[in-house]
């Protein structure tokens, strides 16, 4: 463990939903499941309009070697294949299953026989599993570094930093059992030295069981993090726990590093016993447009208006309805669109809270310089960015370290002048890409 | 179903405001504003409210001028016209007021492009200005009006010998009843606006701490005489420099390390202003000619991004 710690902007906590026990909601009429659930290629579906379809039964191949298979969440049939606008702006086909109410399982669902690593890569492939923290990355993928002998220690994201979401805290809290064998499971097929899991201090019932759950195996060290924002993203999670820092241009790998959120961990070992992919999620409804905050267990490709409803509907008008928490999560269009594979949670806020801040100037206040977890300075980017000249602007965003910002929010956050720092570092990302010089 | 905002995240912002912040500033100068008009009388609370309305005003009526959106509400100005005012003596005639808030606001801020543009500090600015065109209005004391002063000579004129009298005592200092400028004179007051201050996280107590520390020590380096080295502390427009001007955000470093090495360059400009130049107060150029240092200073001490290669 370091000396200190990154990562200190006090965000509020709002984690009304930390007491209660998750609900399983009732099967949707339909679901929606999008090709695109991940980052890296979409799934290339496999089935028509017309075919019957069970729950676990593969409706999409991964579409390339950065992508992953996706799943049918319920038994029904396949009413049509659309287009669907993505809350990041691309576009990808959606699988709509009209739902006969029976949830029965595939029948070719079954454990996964595995005695070697390729296998076990293989099996997490056809499990469907992506980083369910909110990132989506195929899971698959991360473990394809061991083969080149590169990973050393997992490192395991419990911290759960996000405002209001706490459906991690319940794996920890419910299903520390699964964590034990899915890390059982990891220890086996990877060469780990170490096992770390980082923990807000917000949570002590979650630290506590944890470190009960693993007393036999003193490899496995849970840390207890600051509460504070952003302990979840990888390279603060990695130095606050390892000590050790990811370089510029690098991966966790390039530190002998994996990093998993805890729910993957225990979706890994439940998957190991059942067979059945990922189909499901534990999805925290809350924001100040939501009726009765609670945390509820949902077929994936369920339309967020059914969740809501299903909590109990609005209380306020809502002005803005997100996939994730508040700080990095996506704002969508309507509430149409579907719980994904790395839904957490469905923040809804009522229209006073979703108005924007008023932006006044720049006071060069330093605070979100000293919110920055990484130690850039963010006005820098923005004063880079209104350089007219393209490759002049292109260098100095390479000088300001533009590469390096993970778009944790912290800058936007803590400045008094509401200046759109995070968002005008995205912009600046993408505008390096296009101008940038070619390599 | 009803519109809904799609906007990049964070979707929720600190309750902290810049409006906020400039208030708390306000706050934290009017133990210095009453002290200043207790001490010297209401002649203060005219040339404060001179001051304040002129800033207002001119901001107000510069943004329709030149069709820019309405700034006045941020505050700035009148934290800009209240620590000019404070800058002055109380009895500066109310059309030198004025000229010195018009320049401030308009020629040091607005013109740079409002609030956050500015180089230089414009409040400190205006009191050069002021110094360098009316004489009267900084340099030499005020008296204060509810005692008896022997003096009118503010103490950095009395020991640096360019007038003579008696030197008021530091218990004196300390409250204020010496001359000088209406806020310059209270360190207590001045002291109990750095507390709240740093209470509210406005500010880091390191740069008046290290500011006036530099003074201080190189004071005593030089003289190597205790009470004169605290006299030098007590004296001037040290301490509510120090305090409120040596601590504007958006004329010194962005960094915590810049800002502290630029309290250490204003303590050194002061003392070798106050010592060797010719001028018996070094304060306002001290902090002025370390505005004009800091972008280099910010970009000497940036930080190193956690992971970054060296460029």
């Amino acid at each position: 463990m370091p000396g200190f710690m990154l990562g200190k902007t006090h965000v509020p906590h709002r984690k009304n939903t930390a007491g209660m026990e998750s609900v399983r909601m009732p099967v949707p009429e339909t679901v929606i499941i999008p090709t695109s659930q991940h980052i890296g290629a979409p799934a290339t579906p496999t089935v028509k309009v017309g075919d019957t379809v069970y729950v676990g039964t593969k409706i999409g191949e991964a579409g390339g070697y950065v992508s992953s298979p996706i799943h049918s969440s319920v038994s029904g049939k396949v009413k049509k294949i659309d287009s669907l606008l993505l809350v990041g702006g691309r576009s990808c086909a959606a699988i709509v299953i009209e739902s006969d109410g029976l949830m029965t399982p595939d029948p070719s669902v079954a454990p996964p026989k595995v005695d070697n690593l390729d296998g076990f890569i293989a099996a997490v492939r056809e499990s469907g599993l992506v980083g369910l923290g909110g990132a989506g990355f195929p899971t698959a993928v991360k473990l394809d570094a061991e083969k080149k002998g590169l990973i050393h220690r997992l490192v395991i994201n419990g911290a759960e930093c996000e405002p209001y979401i706490t459906s991690d805290t319940l794996t920890m809290r419910n299903d520390a059992d699964y964590i034990r064998e899915g890390v059982k499971l990891l220890q086996k097929y990877l060469t780990l030295e170490e096992v770390f899991i980082g923990i807000e201090s917000n949570k002590p019932d979650c630290i506590e069981k944890l470190r009960e759950t693993f007393s036999y195996d003193e490899t496995v060290k849970v840390v207890s993090l600051p509460s504070t924002y952003p302990q979840g993203a990888e390279k603060v999670l990695i130095y606050n726990t390892t000590g050790l820092i990811v370089p510029e241009g690098g991966l966790p790998a390039d530190v002998g590093c994996l990093v998993m959120n805890v729910t993957s961990v225990a979706f890994l070992a439940k998957y190991f016993e059942t067979g059945m992919p990922l189909v499901e999620k534990c999805v925290t409804v809350d924001g100040s447009a939501i009726k009765n905050p609670m945390n509820v267990i949902a077929p994936i490709g369920t339309p967020v208006e059914k969740l809501i409803e299903f909590t109990g509907g609005f209380s306020k008008e809502p002005g803005k309805i997100m996939y994730g928490g508040p700080m990095m999560g996506s704002a969508m269009y309507s509430a149409e669109y579907p719980v994904l594979k790395n839904t957490n949670a469905i923040v809804a806020l009522d229209k006073k809270d979703a108005k924007p801040p008023v932006q006044r100037n720049c006071i060069h206040c330093g605070r979100c310089v000293a919110a920055c977890p990484i130690g850039l300075n963010p006005t820098l980017f923005a004063r880079s960015m209104k350089v007219e000249d393209k490759a002049e602007r292109a260098a100095r965003l390479e000088e300001a370290k533009i590469g390096l910002c993970m778009e944790c929010g912290c800058c936007s956050f803590v400045c008094p002048s509401a200046r759109p720092l995070v968002q005008t570092n995205r912009l600046a990302k993408a505008d390096l890409r296009a101008n940038g010089a070619k390599k | 179903m009803n519109k809904l905002t799609v906007s990049s995240s964070p979707h929720i912002h600190t309750s902290n405001s810049t409006q906020r912040i400039m208030l708390d500033v306000i706050i934290a100068l009017l133990p210095t504003a009453v002290a200043g008009t207790v001490i010297f009388g209401l002649g203060s609370l005219l040339v404060m409210g001179v001051c304040v309305a002129t800033a207002i005003l001119s901001e107000f009526l510069f943004n329709i001028i030149v069709k820019k959106e309405q700034t006045v509400s941020d505050l700035s100005a009148i934290v800009t016209g209240l620590i000019l005012a404070l800058n002055l003596r109380a009895d500066t005639p109310w059309w030198q007021c004025m000229l010195g808030t018009v320049f401030a606001i308009i020629v040091v801020k607005c013109l740079f492009g409002g609030l956050g543009c500015n180089f230089a500090n414009p409040a400190i600015t205006g009191r050069i200005f002021m110094m360098m065109s009316f004489a009267s209005a900084v340099g030499g004391g005020a008296v204060p009006s509810i005692v008896e002063v022997s003096s009118s000579a503010t103490p950095l004129e009395l020991i640096s010998g360019n007038k003579a009298g008696a030197l008021p005592s530091l218990w004196d200092m300390l409250l204020g009843l010496r001359g000088g400028a209406i806020g310059e004179v209270c360190a207590l007051a001045i002291l109990l606006g750095f507390a709240y201050l740093v209470y509210r996280k406005v500010i880091h107590f390191e740069t008046p701490l290290i500011f006036v520390g530099t003074v201080f020590v190189l004071s005593l380096i030089i003289t190597n005489d205790l009470t004169l080295s605290l006299y030098q502390v007590l004296s001037g427009g040290l301490l509510f420099g120090a305090v409120f001007m040596a601590t504007d955000y958006v004329t010194t470093p962005i960094t915590r390390t810049g800002k502290m090495v630029f309290a250490v360059g204003c303590g050194l400009i002061t003392v070798l202003i106050r010592f060797f130049g010719s001028y018996p107060e070094g304060v306002s150029f001290a902090i002025l000619l370390m505005n004009i240092l800091s972008p280099y200073i910010e970009k000497w001490t940036a930080k190193r991004p956690l992971g970054g290669k060296k460029a």
